[in-house]
């Protein structure tokens, strides 16, 4: 690419394009961010492809039951869509506190906080109406879930305990206190079977996207991700937050409130997944059981980490996930395939991924040689 | 068309397919055959709940004209309504049997809603009237088949001590309990049964944790309530007790502990009802039944079970499956000395009451709460 060195003025289209500077000049930055993940997740579908094989499955059968599960039929965009509406907020939970250099892994505590607190709220407002009890319930969600996360971070701030083996066990106590309240105080005397809350009544669940078979979460999962990337990119906090997150010191010597950042940021993101929780309740389930620890919460992690905790990738990246999810019953159905095998898919894109990090920076292409 | 044949074509055709894919009908795809979906919760060789419905699907591929479509550990949240749309939109489907018990609210109910001319059949479900008329619910009196495992269990122990691991306290468990414990007392006065509720239906190590602290305590015959026995049933054997059965049969696992066990007879039920549909009858909305009816079963007796036990609890199940026992009969109190159902009531398979059971019998050392 040396081809703008001496080259001479010519008035013709191919000079023009000649001058410019190379490409990776123009667009290296970027084009990294996408070509080396690009890559390793073709590299991870080759692996599956050739770990489908040795089963005795044909791997162009496998990426065509894969594209026609998650994208190849309306339908199919719907099922991958619905999927990923939770996962966006619960990679938040993740992502927003890795800015600051640290990393929670207790998205699904706060999303059953989140479900819990949203549950509550609407059951405390019998007979309001629903704009008002979605409200309310959107309000509860996002603060159960927000204090849940702020709690692991208080306890790093104040007492040093790491916040990624606190977040965790806050899950377990979040399960423990959801089965509680579910089998206990707030039971529906009538759910025999199936221990679980008063229903929020129909008239409070939020419908779908119109048009489309996909709640509303997805919408708020986006207006969050954006918000969140705003928030981390574009404002003086989010700087603050990125500068403590390089150098916790050097953000203490130039007069950063670092434990205010912590806090703040941890009820964001736990506000995230408890938003998600809301959703859950609000849009899909209609109350509180069991059922919400369906595992979004850790689904949400592995994307936050595929979306090297950018806030924006994180939708693309959900989506990914939730298309491997949707065809992942195709899977099943055509090719006899067990439900782990999709597991192993998402396993293999995650260590490629993350071995790709290796990647960034050594190819020249990407470079600017100029400078 | 085939779809399965002409795949890889449709690869190279790239985006072309996209719009193909979408415009064909799919559901005329297997015009001629019934195609039937089950989803499943946990995985289809759990040696349990979910390996007993498998079976069930199994005995269905055996018929002409059926072909069963399956997807295995489907969360019991809005995955499992784009499951059963995908094998309507997708396979076309046309009867769907989701099997786990969360399954059914919302998420079944909302899909019979939408596709009014498709059938969904739900295993466990109350169904009410004020449900959907395409959706059913069907389940079985599996306690029969425990009443007569507790009998046997009652001849087999020499502790006197019995044990059951149990996952919640619902009524559909505290039934159980309660009819193997009424069994093994009728067996052996003396007997009592440590309930141990582990809080979930798929907890191994809490199951395995339970069975080993009853067998310290001298527990010497064994059984469960969770959704894969496998731990159970091997950690038992391991500890060299007497051990019975629950979903499928787990002989296999540890043929010399393993006396007997209550079983569910899907493999029956489901041609049944296959049959009944593509007759075109229509399927019940609320079905029960019990060792008569063939929902239900028992394992057959290992050979250290002594002939006396056999012909005892042989006894009470023949006379089960002619309707002229009730297990649940009066005067019977709970384990507080309560007095649950009076001298002079008996309460029948198909008593509602039973189905809000909230207590322990006397006997059985546990709480509900």
């Amino acid at each position: 690419m040396k081809a703008d060195v001496g080259t001479p003025v010519v008035k013709s289209g191919v000079g023009e394009l000649l001058r410019l500077p190379p490409f990776g000049r123009r667009f290296g930055g970027a084009a990294e961010y996408v070509v080396i993940p690009a890559l390793a997740l073709f590299g991870s579908l080759v692996l599956f492809g050739i770990f489908v094989a040795l089963f005795g499955k044909n791997p162009l059968d496998l990426y065509f039951y894969m594209y026609q599960g998650a994208f190849g039929t309306w339908f199919s965009w719907q099922n991958t869509l619905t999927r990923a509406a939770p996962l966006i907020l619960t990679a938040l939970c993740t992502a927003l506190p890795a800015q600051l250099g640290m990393v929670i892994i207790g998205g699904e505590g706060a999303l059953l906080i989140g479900a819990l607190a949203a549950t509550s709220a609407a059951l405390a407002l019998p007979g309001a109406p629903p704009l008002v009890v979605d409200v309310a319930m959107a309000i509860a969600g996002m603060i159960g879930g927000g204090l849940w996360i702020m709690l692991a971070g208080a306890l790093r701030q104040y007492r040093g305990v790491n916040e990624t083996i606190s977040s965790l066990l806050l899950v377990y106590i979040a399960l423990a206190i959801l089965n509680y309240l579910v089998e206990g105080p707030m039971r529906d005397p009538t759910s025999l079977n199936k221990p679980s809350t008063p229903e929020i009544g129909a008239a409070n669940m939020i419908g779908s996207i119109p048009g489309m078979d996909v709640h509303w979460g997805f919408v708020f999962g986006i207006i969050a991700a954006i918000l969140s990337y705003i928030l981390i990119y574009h404002t003086v906090f989010g700087f603050a937050a990125r500068v403590a997150g390089g150098n916790i010191r050097a953000a203490k010597v130039v007069g950063l409130s670092v434990g205010k950042l912590i806090l703040i940021i941890c009820f964001l993101a736990g506000a995230a997944a408890g938003l998600a929780g809301m959703m859950e309740v609000a849009a899909v389930q209609g109350r509180t059981n069991a059922n919400l620890a369906a595992g979004y919460g850790f689904a949400g992690i592995l994307v936050a980490f595929l979306a090297r905790q950018n806030p924006l990738a994180i939708i693309p990246v959900s989506i990914l996930l939730g298309g491997i999810g949707a065809s992942g019953g195709l899977l099943q159905r055509r090719l006899g395939l067990p439900d782990a095998s999709v597991l192993v898919l998402q396993g293999m894109i995650f260590v490629m991924v993350l071995a790709s990090d290796t990647l960034y920076g050594r190819w020249s292409f990407f470079k600017d040689k100029a400078s | 068309m085939n779809f399965d044949r002409i795949s890889r074509r449709r690869i190279l055709q790239g985006t072309a397919a996209v719009t193909l894919g979408s415009a064909l009908p799919l559901r005329n795809a297997f015009a001629a055959t019934t195609t039937v979906g089950f989803i499943y919760v946990g995985s289809r060789d759990d040696y349990g709940y979910n390996q007993a419905h498998a079976a069930g699907a199994a005995a269905l591929k055996k018929m002409a004209d059926v072909k069963v479509v399956e997807e295995e550990k489907v969360p019991e949240t809005d995955a499992v309504e784009k499951t059963m749309e995908s094998m309507i939109n997708l396979d076309g489907a046309s009867l769907l049997f989701p099997t786990s018990f969360g399954y059914y609210n919302p998420h079944m109910l909302k899909m019979a809603a939408k596709y009014p001319k498709l059938r969904f059949e739900h295993c466990g479900g109350l169904w009410s009237p004020k449900d959907p008329k395409n959706a059913g619910s069907y389940f079985g009196y599996i306690d029969e088949s425990q009443h007569v495992a507790g009998i046997i269990a009652g001849h087999m122990t020499k502790s006197n001590k019995l044990g059951f691991v149990a996952a919640k306290p619902i009524p559909q468990v505290l039934r159980n309990i309660n009819a193997w414990t009424l069994g093994a007392r009728a067996a052996n006065p003396k007997i009592t049964t440590q309930v141990i509720f582990t809080g979930d239906w798929s907890m191994p190590v809490k199951e395995a944790e339970a069975t080993n602290s009853l067998v310290d305590q001298g527990v010497d015959v064994i059984t469960c309530h969770v959704d894969g026995p496998k731990t159970v049933v091997e950690n038992a054997a391991h500890r060299g007790i007497f051990v019975t059965g629950y979903h499928v049969n787990q002989s296999v696992l540890a043929p010399k502990a393993y006396l007997t066990g209550a079983e569910w007879n899907w493999e029956v039920l489901y041609p049944r009802f296959v049959k009944m549909f593509t007759s075109g009858e229509t399927l019940p909305n609320f079905y029960r039944g019990g060792l008569k009816a063939e929902v239900v079963k028992v394992s057959p007796y290992g050979d250290m079970v002594p002939e006396a036990a056999r012909k005892h609890a042989d006894d009470v199940k023949a006379k089960l499956i002619a309707e002229s026992y009730i297990i649940f009969k009066g005067p019977i109190a709970d384990n507080k000395g309560k007095v649950v159902i009076a001298a002079d009531v008996s309460r029948g398979q198909t008593d509602p009451e039973l189905e809000k059971m909230d207590y322990l019998v006397d006997g059985v050392i546990g709480a509900t709460s």
